[in-house]
């Protein structure tokens, strides 16, 4: 592949972290998005207060803050609760974790807006249809609105995947190896800054690139039955 | 947790926390100034006036806000004519290579934000203008802007609120903004939760000061699309 220097090995182990750390935040996120967004519909009032605390919390601090109270707090709230069961020796909370963590509760807090908008807009006569005919809560979310929902809320989705992309460079600011400290590695070797910044960015670019094609693959695929007769 | 620490730190937060306001103040005003021509190009109907800010815009917004801070404040030092140059003084201070790197990201989101509200003028207003004999630079002033600027507002509300979260990478080179200040603290008193969650905390206010801010001006900005009150 590209080898800039002598440093594109450490550049590519780079990506495939940043890759591995998106993938794994896109996840946690997508789960916590549906979570929220099923809380802030549901009839229970104090989960409706819950998720729309989480939501407006997370999305009114920095990404940057999120990470840092992550990593550093992750480590004091473990050591206290594994306190109480007895447990005194030192826990460490990697940079990975808490960057898995941190990225998954932000996309979370985003994805719950995008889904609860999908789930508004699916008629709820249909809803109503699945009680008719005698189906559980749990089946309609899962025969009727998750399928559905999905193909709606792909757009937004993908929009926050891209921002989602980009935030994982915060993650090297708490440690972790990835496309950030690599570049900053053969910085301080090679002394030329511009050069492998430069690097980095293109690299950013490529990954999204790749992401808004496989984004557009897939609206297309999922709206191939829609608009015909 | 012991929350003493956050009241006997305050006023030191609240200066970052002003450090931070005067970075996106900046940035943002820098910023719209240099969106303004660059959404007209991408609104234009040349293709090789539009292809430059396309690429522009697809740089910054491609990439992490991180790496172009790390480009302006570490990389430019790489070339001997900047070194060289009377500039220097200004480009060696983390203060201004953050804002030069705010101001150009904001610019582009800012540009595409103003591309989309061009796009989006009714056309029967273009047509209308035209039709009593407006020309292009009257069309623009009288008609497209005015309008766009009244389409924009929520959107742009959203990009500060961006630039305020974004701000907090400044403390990735050295300057005492408000996260740059919380870590500075931390690393003294080694209380992290309490004085991040207060941090975040001022975060929280100042967004909502903004927001609301913004839901005065854009009731401003479409006064004109109010109903009228009839009074009896």
């Amino acid at each position: 592949m590209f080898d800039i220097r002598g440093f594109g090995d450490q550049l590519w182990a780079g990506t495939l972290v940043t890759i591995e750390l998106a993938l794994a935040s896109l996840l946690l996120g997508l789960v916590l998005g549906l979570l929220g967004a099923t809380a802030r519909l549901s009839g229970n009032r104090v989960a409706r207060t819950i998720s729309t605390a989480y939501t407006t919390v997370i999305r009114g601090i920095p990404e940057l803050l999120t990470v840092l109270i992550i990593y550093f707090g992750a480590t004091t709230v473990l050591m206290s609760v594994a306190s109480m069961f007895g447990y005194d020796e030192y826990i460490e909370v990697g940079p990975f974790a808490a960057g898995v963590v941190a990225l998954g509760l932000t996309f979370g807090a985003y994805a719950s807006e995008v889904f609860r908008g999908a789930i508004q807009a699916i008629p709820k006569g249909q809803q109503e249809a699945g009680l008719a005919i005698g189906m559980t809560p749990l089946k309609i979310f899962w025969r009727i609105t998750m399928p559905q929902l999905w193909r709606l809320a792909l757009p937004g989705l993908g929009n926050l995947f891209l921002v989602l992309l980009k935030d994982t460079a915060l993650v090297s600011v708490v440690g972790l190896h990835d496309i950030m400290l690599k570049t900053r590695d053969a910085v301080s070797y090679t002394k030329e800054p511009f050069l492998f910044y430069m690097a980095a960015a293109f690299i950013y670019l490529t990954l999204t690139i790749i992401s808004m094609v496989f984004i557009h693959y897939m609206e297309k695929r999922n709206n191939r039955w829609v608009g015909r007769a | 947790m012991d929350f003493s620490v956050v009241i006997e730190y305050f006023p030191r937060l609240m200066q970052g926390a002003l450090t931070t306001l005067e970075l996106v103040l900046i940035s943002g005003i820098i910023g719209s100034v240099l969106a303004l021509p660059i959404g007209l190009a991408r609104h234009s109907r040349r293709l090789w006036l539009r292809a430059i800010p396309y690429c522009y815009i697809f740089f910054f917004r491609g990439t992490p806000l991180l790496v172009q801070i790390f480009l302006v404040y570490y990389g430019l030092a790489q070339f001997e004519e900047v070194k060289n140059s009377s500039l220097w003084p200004y480009l060696r201070e983390p203060y201004w290579c953050a804002i030069i790197a705010f101001s150009l990201n904001t610019a582009a989101y800012t540009a595409e934000i103003l591309r989309g509200a061009l796009a989006a003028v009714p056309k029967g207003e273009v047509e209308a203008a035209k039709t009593i004999g407006m020309r292009q630079v009257q069309l623009y002033r009288r008609i497209m802007l005015p309008r766009a600027f009244g389409m924009i507002m929520p959107a742009y509300g959203n990009e500060v609120i961006l630039m305020l979260k974004g701000s907090a990478l400044a403390s990735t080179i050295t300057l005492l903004d408000l996260t740059g200040m919380a870590r500075t603290i931390i690393a003294r008193t080694y209380t992290p939760i309490e004085i991040f969650l207060a941090a975040g905390g001022i975060y929280l206010v100042i967004s909502m000061v903004i927001i609301m801010l913004f839901r005065q001006l854009e009731r401003r900005q479409n006064r004109h699309l109010q109903p009228i009150a009839v009074r009896g």
